[in-house]
């Protein structure tokens, strides 16, 4: 039974402090709960400078604010100062939307390391109507004044068939903004981008289209900008190798404080995911069922518990594994080995056809209108 | 990329050099990520703060280990550092 051996247990690196599911925006593709509207309550300022602390101690050092939009909290350069005191490593997870000259420089001065500003596409008309939202030009100019007081820049564009075809002035915008990293990342289907999958998964051709344009690209601008490509997993013939292994590195808070060993983890059954307010850090890492039940690997079923690679990607994805097969304990399905790998190429087929289709039906955006109807 | 003799080096202002207590390391970050230093990777990079040359980092190791023949590692290693964007000579 999962959790009752003991393996070793290694020290958060990573902690993501989601501080809020409040956002301006309403991207189709969020890694936000598709029912996130029930999660009404946030913790406050003085709880999460407790999470802050405690998890510091243990030895978290790369510290992501994130969301929902995080610039919504009025306490966050508060925040951001508190884990500058502490020693984090500080990023700050932005779409842009509502970030002024005042702002930015005021979270510098509180010691924000990074901001990482994602952008929708590279054309006013996609963005808008992506993010549903007017919120190109304005993030175009926070790009520029991120750059401008010193911070590190990391731009983040989610990949999907409505956008891939823009990779070429995807690259050019990136440049022009003066990117120091820009993260292409391939849509992950989970969330509500598992709910949209028909209408944001691109053909195999256009992905190999597109990572051969970025791959030349990035020769051209080597020692200038660094691309950090997320594979687009539905193609590959192994599964990643999930949050590097299941309570090793990664520990999620999301907005109401209930501690996550991966962002997308509030979606498996029976974890019991325990609640900052009633654990400390170190219980809830070291002690708690949710954070041990996929350590090692005794939770395993063929064909992972005889393979020779199940140190390398630890089986996978668990929630990939539950929204595609429904069950967790099975093997990714992205894995060519699992039995269940059919139902990728039935996924790529449905999205295919349903780009095909006259009548397609529209993208489902993100906002508690939708999120109250569907949770 | 290679690294300019005559230059000073120095580390890179969008990067931190940062003791970890509980790894017991040294470590640089940076947007999302981390790289663990060994101890002699961590002495270099100390030594790179915009007032010395290759020479000069060279020769101030070399005293403080009382040790000689270290041009041919730190050189190597500078020239990952730069390669890496953790140093600079701007």
């Amino acid at each position: 039974m999962a959790g009752l051996i003991k393996t070793k247990i290694t020290p958060p690196r990573w902690l993501l402090a989601e501080l809020t599911y409040a956002c301006p925006l309403q991207c189709p593709y969020c890694s936000n709960p598709i029912d996130y509207s029930k999660y009404q309550t946030e913790l406050d300022t003085e709880d999460w400078k407790r999470v802050l602390t405690q998890a510091r101690k243990m030895g978290a050092v790369q510290l992501g604010f994130s969301g929902g939009e995080p610039l919504t909290r009025q306490d966050l350069t508060e925040l951001v100062k508190h884990a500058r005191d502490l020693g984090y490593y500080s990023n700050l997870i932005t779409s842009g939307y509502g970030l002024t000259e005042e702002k930015i420089i005021q979270l510098k001065e509180a010691g924000l390391d990074h901001i990482q500003v994602s952008i929708q596409a590279s054309s006013q008309e996609l963005n808008d109507h992506i993010a549903g939202t007017a919120s190109f030009e304005h993030k175009k100019q926070v790009a520029h004044l991120v750059k401008k007081h010193g911070y590190p820049m990391v731009l983040c564009v989610v990949i999907h068939r409505e956008n891939i075809h823009q990779m070429p002035e995807i690259l050019a915008m990136a440049e022009e903004l003066g990117a120091d990293y820009l993260e292409l990342a391939n849509t992950q289907y989970y969330g509500w981008a598992h709910a949209n999958r028909d209408l944001l998964l691109p053909t195999q051709a256009q992905f190999e289209k597109a990572e051969a344009i970025a791959q030349a690209f990035k020769e051209t601008v080597t020692g200038k900008m660094k691309i950090y490509y997320v594979v687009p997993d539905f193609y590959e013939d192994r599964p990643k190798a999930c949050m590097n292994g299941w309570g090793t590195t990664f520990l999620t808070v999301a907005p109401d404080g209930v501690a996550l060993p991966c962002h997308s983890a509030r979606e498996l059954p029976g974890l019991n995911c325990p609640n900052v307010k009633d654990f400390s850090i170190e219980e809830i890492w070291n002690e708690s069922k949710a954070f041990n039940f996929f350590r090692g690997d005794d939770w395993m079923k063929e064909p992972c518990r005889s393979c020779d690679e199940k140190d390398k990607d630890f089986g996978g994805c668990h929630c990939q594994a539950y929204l595609l097969t429904g069950d967790m304990y099975n093997a990714d399905p992205v894995c060519s080995k699992s039995p269940d790998h059919g139902v990728i190429q039935q996924a790529v087929d449905s999205a295919a056809k349903s780009a095909l289709s006259a009548n397609e039906k529209p993208l489902l955006f993100r906002n508690s209108k939708n999120s109250k109807l569907l949770s | 990329m290679t690294i300019n003799p005559e230059l000073p080096i120095q580390f890179s202002r969008t990067h931190r050099l940062q003791w970890e207590e509980v790894q017991q390391k040294n470590v640089i970050l940076y947007p999302e990520g981390m790289v663990e230093l060994n101890e002699s990777s961590a002495e270099i990079l100390k030594l790179c703060d915009g007032t010395r040359n290759i020479a000069q980092i060279i020769s101030d190791l070399e005293k403080k280990f009382s040790t000689s023949g270290l041009t041919n590692d730190i050189t190597a290693f500078l020239k990952v550092a730069l390669q890496n964007g953790w140093i600079n000579q701007n």
